[in-house]
């Protein structure tokens, strides 16, 4: 079984974020970059569905600038066969990632493509659904269960208050949510081991699409709680703030 | 119970995670591959130990549970070739895996420094390449637990002294002796036992020995009433007539260089894993000195509580890059052993400074077992005595220093 795993190299969740000077960005210095967490379920499940397969390769993907082969690197130490890093700045329209990630995809003949659901640092949640739209083939987003046999593959979804099942044909492309494994770390050897995986460099351009980033802001802070008592005694007063103030009750 | 809450500014995700101390970016100094190795072990520490660290502590046992997590992530003998099992990482990789063990634990950093370097480096060293075959990918693997029997019950810093015999006969040797302060020595398959092969007074007839502990004559009896180490495995070893084949001798060592080398490995280790013990107990204080609230502001807005952060992060930038230049003199084949009794004497004294500061910084919290510091600093005073205690490696400095030898 041949899988591709579309990778994000995000920020870590514990990082302080600095906006850049241009107040379109961020400061990237001192940050510590890591694969996306969603990404890091996909890796997992395209190792293990290999593995299961008994036969295959398992191909991970990055659209980006130099630093996205370290995160490549990491997916290779967890066990991917090889690495195709995509050279290139990515626009901030995903469609256009998009494009130019089906185009290479395209070329690989996977049986199936897999994406996290989500990247934690924009949460944009589009990539894997548009590149299945671009390739013409189906596509079932937050997988929390992915089992494949005889060519095709049934997935479960978590929605509200319940699970949904879908079923496809391969090839098809899969957004992977948490709750679908428990991705491995890398091995010292796996560590080792990965210097020595083929990784390719293709450059490419990203169009400019029809979205820009027009300003970044960080959250409000949160304001400081207050103390209206202690014990029962804080019961009265707390009891009309939600209702009175908080509007809650 | 008072729970550290997100810092100020920091996201709240994963806020409680360890993020490592890094003021004088000493991660630009290190490579791709030795980050990605400490960021490993470092996830492990955080998944797999530290939510069953505080009840193996207090139980008094050795998380044995997570040897084999241990053993398939390649921390066992990590340094040591790939052709045997093991990682083949470079030394400052392996002084990083120590650095994060031991964020977790100095019994769990002393479980790998066992196995790695008192049990595993000298197979290698001294050891046939029969019995490296043999025994190192089971070692690297956890199938075979290790322990290193030098110390003696009479014979701590002068191990030159020991009591312990090894008589060779027809088919073997027979080991007598007694063995006491030893790591592991419970749960161990196999004993790398250092006895004298000739008279009492022979030093330079030291040699090492590889025995099964399941020979008939050891016996390891577990050191009760400890309270420092509480999750680690510290024993008395007995041998009564053991007898072992004439291949259970190691074949290259000899005389009391041969285990001295090996401590060499094993305090490398540990200049690095107290770096770790003082990052974790900084950690712990700067998250409670901004979260802790009396009179009307946070503690760490207190000039006292801000000197002892400021002290410990200045004594633990020194130590890091101490390390980190002894490891790239490891890995260039010029460190010198005074330089490791520099380094193990220095980071371990002041892993026990800031354990004791935080623990203070922490008020009457500090010594519940939710958290972390006074944990640290009772470990850390067994990791001051053992390897070498600080006071001989002040020796052994001065003897560098004069050429004079005080011991």
């Amino acid at each position: 079984m041949k899988i591709a795993v579309c990778l994000r190299r995000v920020p870590d969740t514990t990082t302080k974020i600095v906006i850049g000077a241009d107040g379109v960005s961020i400061n990237e210095a001192g940050v510590k970059f890591v694969p996306n967490p969603y990404d890091e379920y996909a890796l997992e499940a395209a190792i293990a569905l290999k593995d299961a397969a008994g036969s295959g390769e398992t191909i991970v993907v990055a659209l980006g600038e130099d630093a996205v082969q370290e995160t490549l690197r990491t997916a290779l130490a967890m066990g991917i066969d090889r690495a195709i890093h995509l050279q290139g700045k990515p626009s901030a329209d995903g469609l256009e990632n998009a494009r130019l990630l089906a185009a290479h995809l395209a070329s690989l003949n996977c049986d199936a493509v897999l994406f996290g659901k989500l990247a934690v640092d924009d949460y944009g949640q589009q990539t894997g659904a548009m590149v299945a739209e671009l390739m013409g083939l189906p596509c079932a987003t937050a997988v929390a269960k992915l089992e494949v046999s005889g060519g095709r593959a049934t997935t479960e979804r978590e929605v509200e208050g319940g699970v949904e099942q879908a079923g496809c044909a391969l090839p098809a492309v899969f957004t992977c949510d948490k709750g679908l494994n428990n991705p491995r770390l890398p091995s010292l050897k796996g560590i080792m081991a990965a210097k020595k995986k083929p990784l390719d460099i293709v450059p490419v351009s990203a169009g400019s699409g029809q979205v820009a980033i027009v300003s970044l802001a960080l959250p409000a802070e949160r304001a400081a709680g207050r103390i209206v008592g202690e014990g029962a005694a804080a019961v009265p007063a707390l009891l009309q703030l939600l209702t009175s103030e908080a509007k809650v009750l | 119970m008072f729970r550290p809450q997100p810092i100020h500014g920091e996201s709240m995700a994963g806020s409680s995670e360890f993020t490592g101390v890094d003021f004088y970016d000493m991660d630009g100094l290190l490579s791709e591959e030795e980050r990605a190795v400490r960021d490993t072990v470092r996830a492990w520490v955080d998944a797999d130990l530290m939510p069953v660290i505080g009840t193996c502590y207090v139980e008094g046992r050795f998380p044995k549970q997570l040897i084999p997590g241990m053993a398939e992530l390649g921390l066992l003998g990590a340094n040591l070739p790939e052709k045997y099992g093991c990682a083949g990482l470079n030394n400052v990789a392996y002084g990083l895996i120590m650095q994060e063990l031991e964020r977790g634990d100095s019994g769990i950093r002393s479980f790998a420094s066992v196995q790695g370097a008192l049990v595993m480096y000298p197979i290698h060293a001294f050891g046939s390449e029969a019995q490296r075959l043999h025994w190192l990918p089971r070692l690297a693997s956890g199938t075979e637990i290790g322990c290193f029997g030098l110390t003696e019950p009479d014979f701590g810093s002068n191990p030159a002294g020991m009591l312990t015999t090894a008589r060779e006969t027809s088919d073997g040797w027979v080991l007598n002796g007694t063995k006491m302060w030893i790591t592991n020595g419970s749960q161990a398959t196999v004993a790398i036992i250092w006895a004298k092969t000739g008279a009492i007074d022979d030093v330079a007839s030291i040699r090492g020995f590889i025995v099964p502990t399941g020979t008939p004559g050891f016996t390891a009896k577990d050191q009760k009433g400890k309270l420092s180490l509480r999750a680690s495995d510290t024993s008395e070893l007995h041998l009564q007539d053991v007898h072992v084949p004439k291949d259970a001798l190691l074949p290259n060592s000899g005389g009391i260089k041969s285990p001295l080398m090996c401590l060499t490995q094993a305090r490398y280790g540990i200049a690095w894993g107290a770096v770790g013990a003082a990052m974790a107990c900084f950690d712990e204080a700067r998250r409670y000195a901004l979260n802790r609230v009396m009179f009307a502001r946070p503690i760490g807005q207190t000039q006292l509580q801000q000197e002892r952060l400021a002290n410990m992060l200045t004594e633990i930038t020194k130590g890091q890059l101490l390390v980190l230049q002894l490891g790239r003199l490891k890995d260039q084949g010029t460190m010198k052993p005074a330089q490791v009794s520099l380094a193990k004497r220095n980071n371990v004294n002041m892993a026990c400074e800031c354990a004791r500061e935080s623990r203070r910084l922490l008020g009457a919290n500090g010594i519940l077992i939710e958290y972390h510091s006074m944990r640290h600093l009772a470990n850390l005073e067994s990791v001051y005595t053992y390897e070498g205690t600080h006071d001989m490696h002040s020796l052994i400095l001065g003897q560098e220093i004069t050429g004079l030898a005080a011991y």
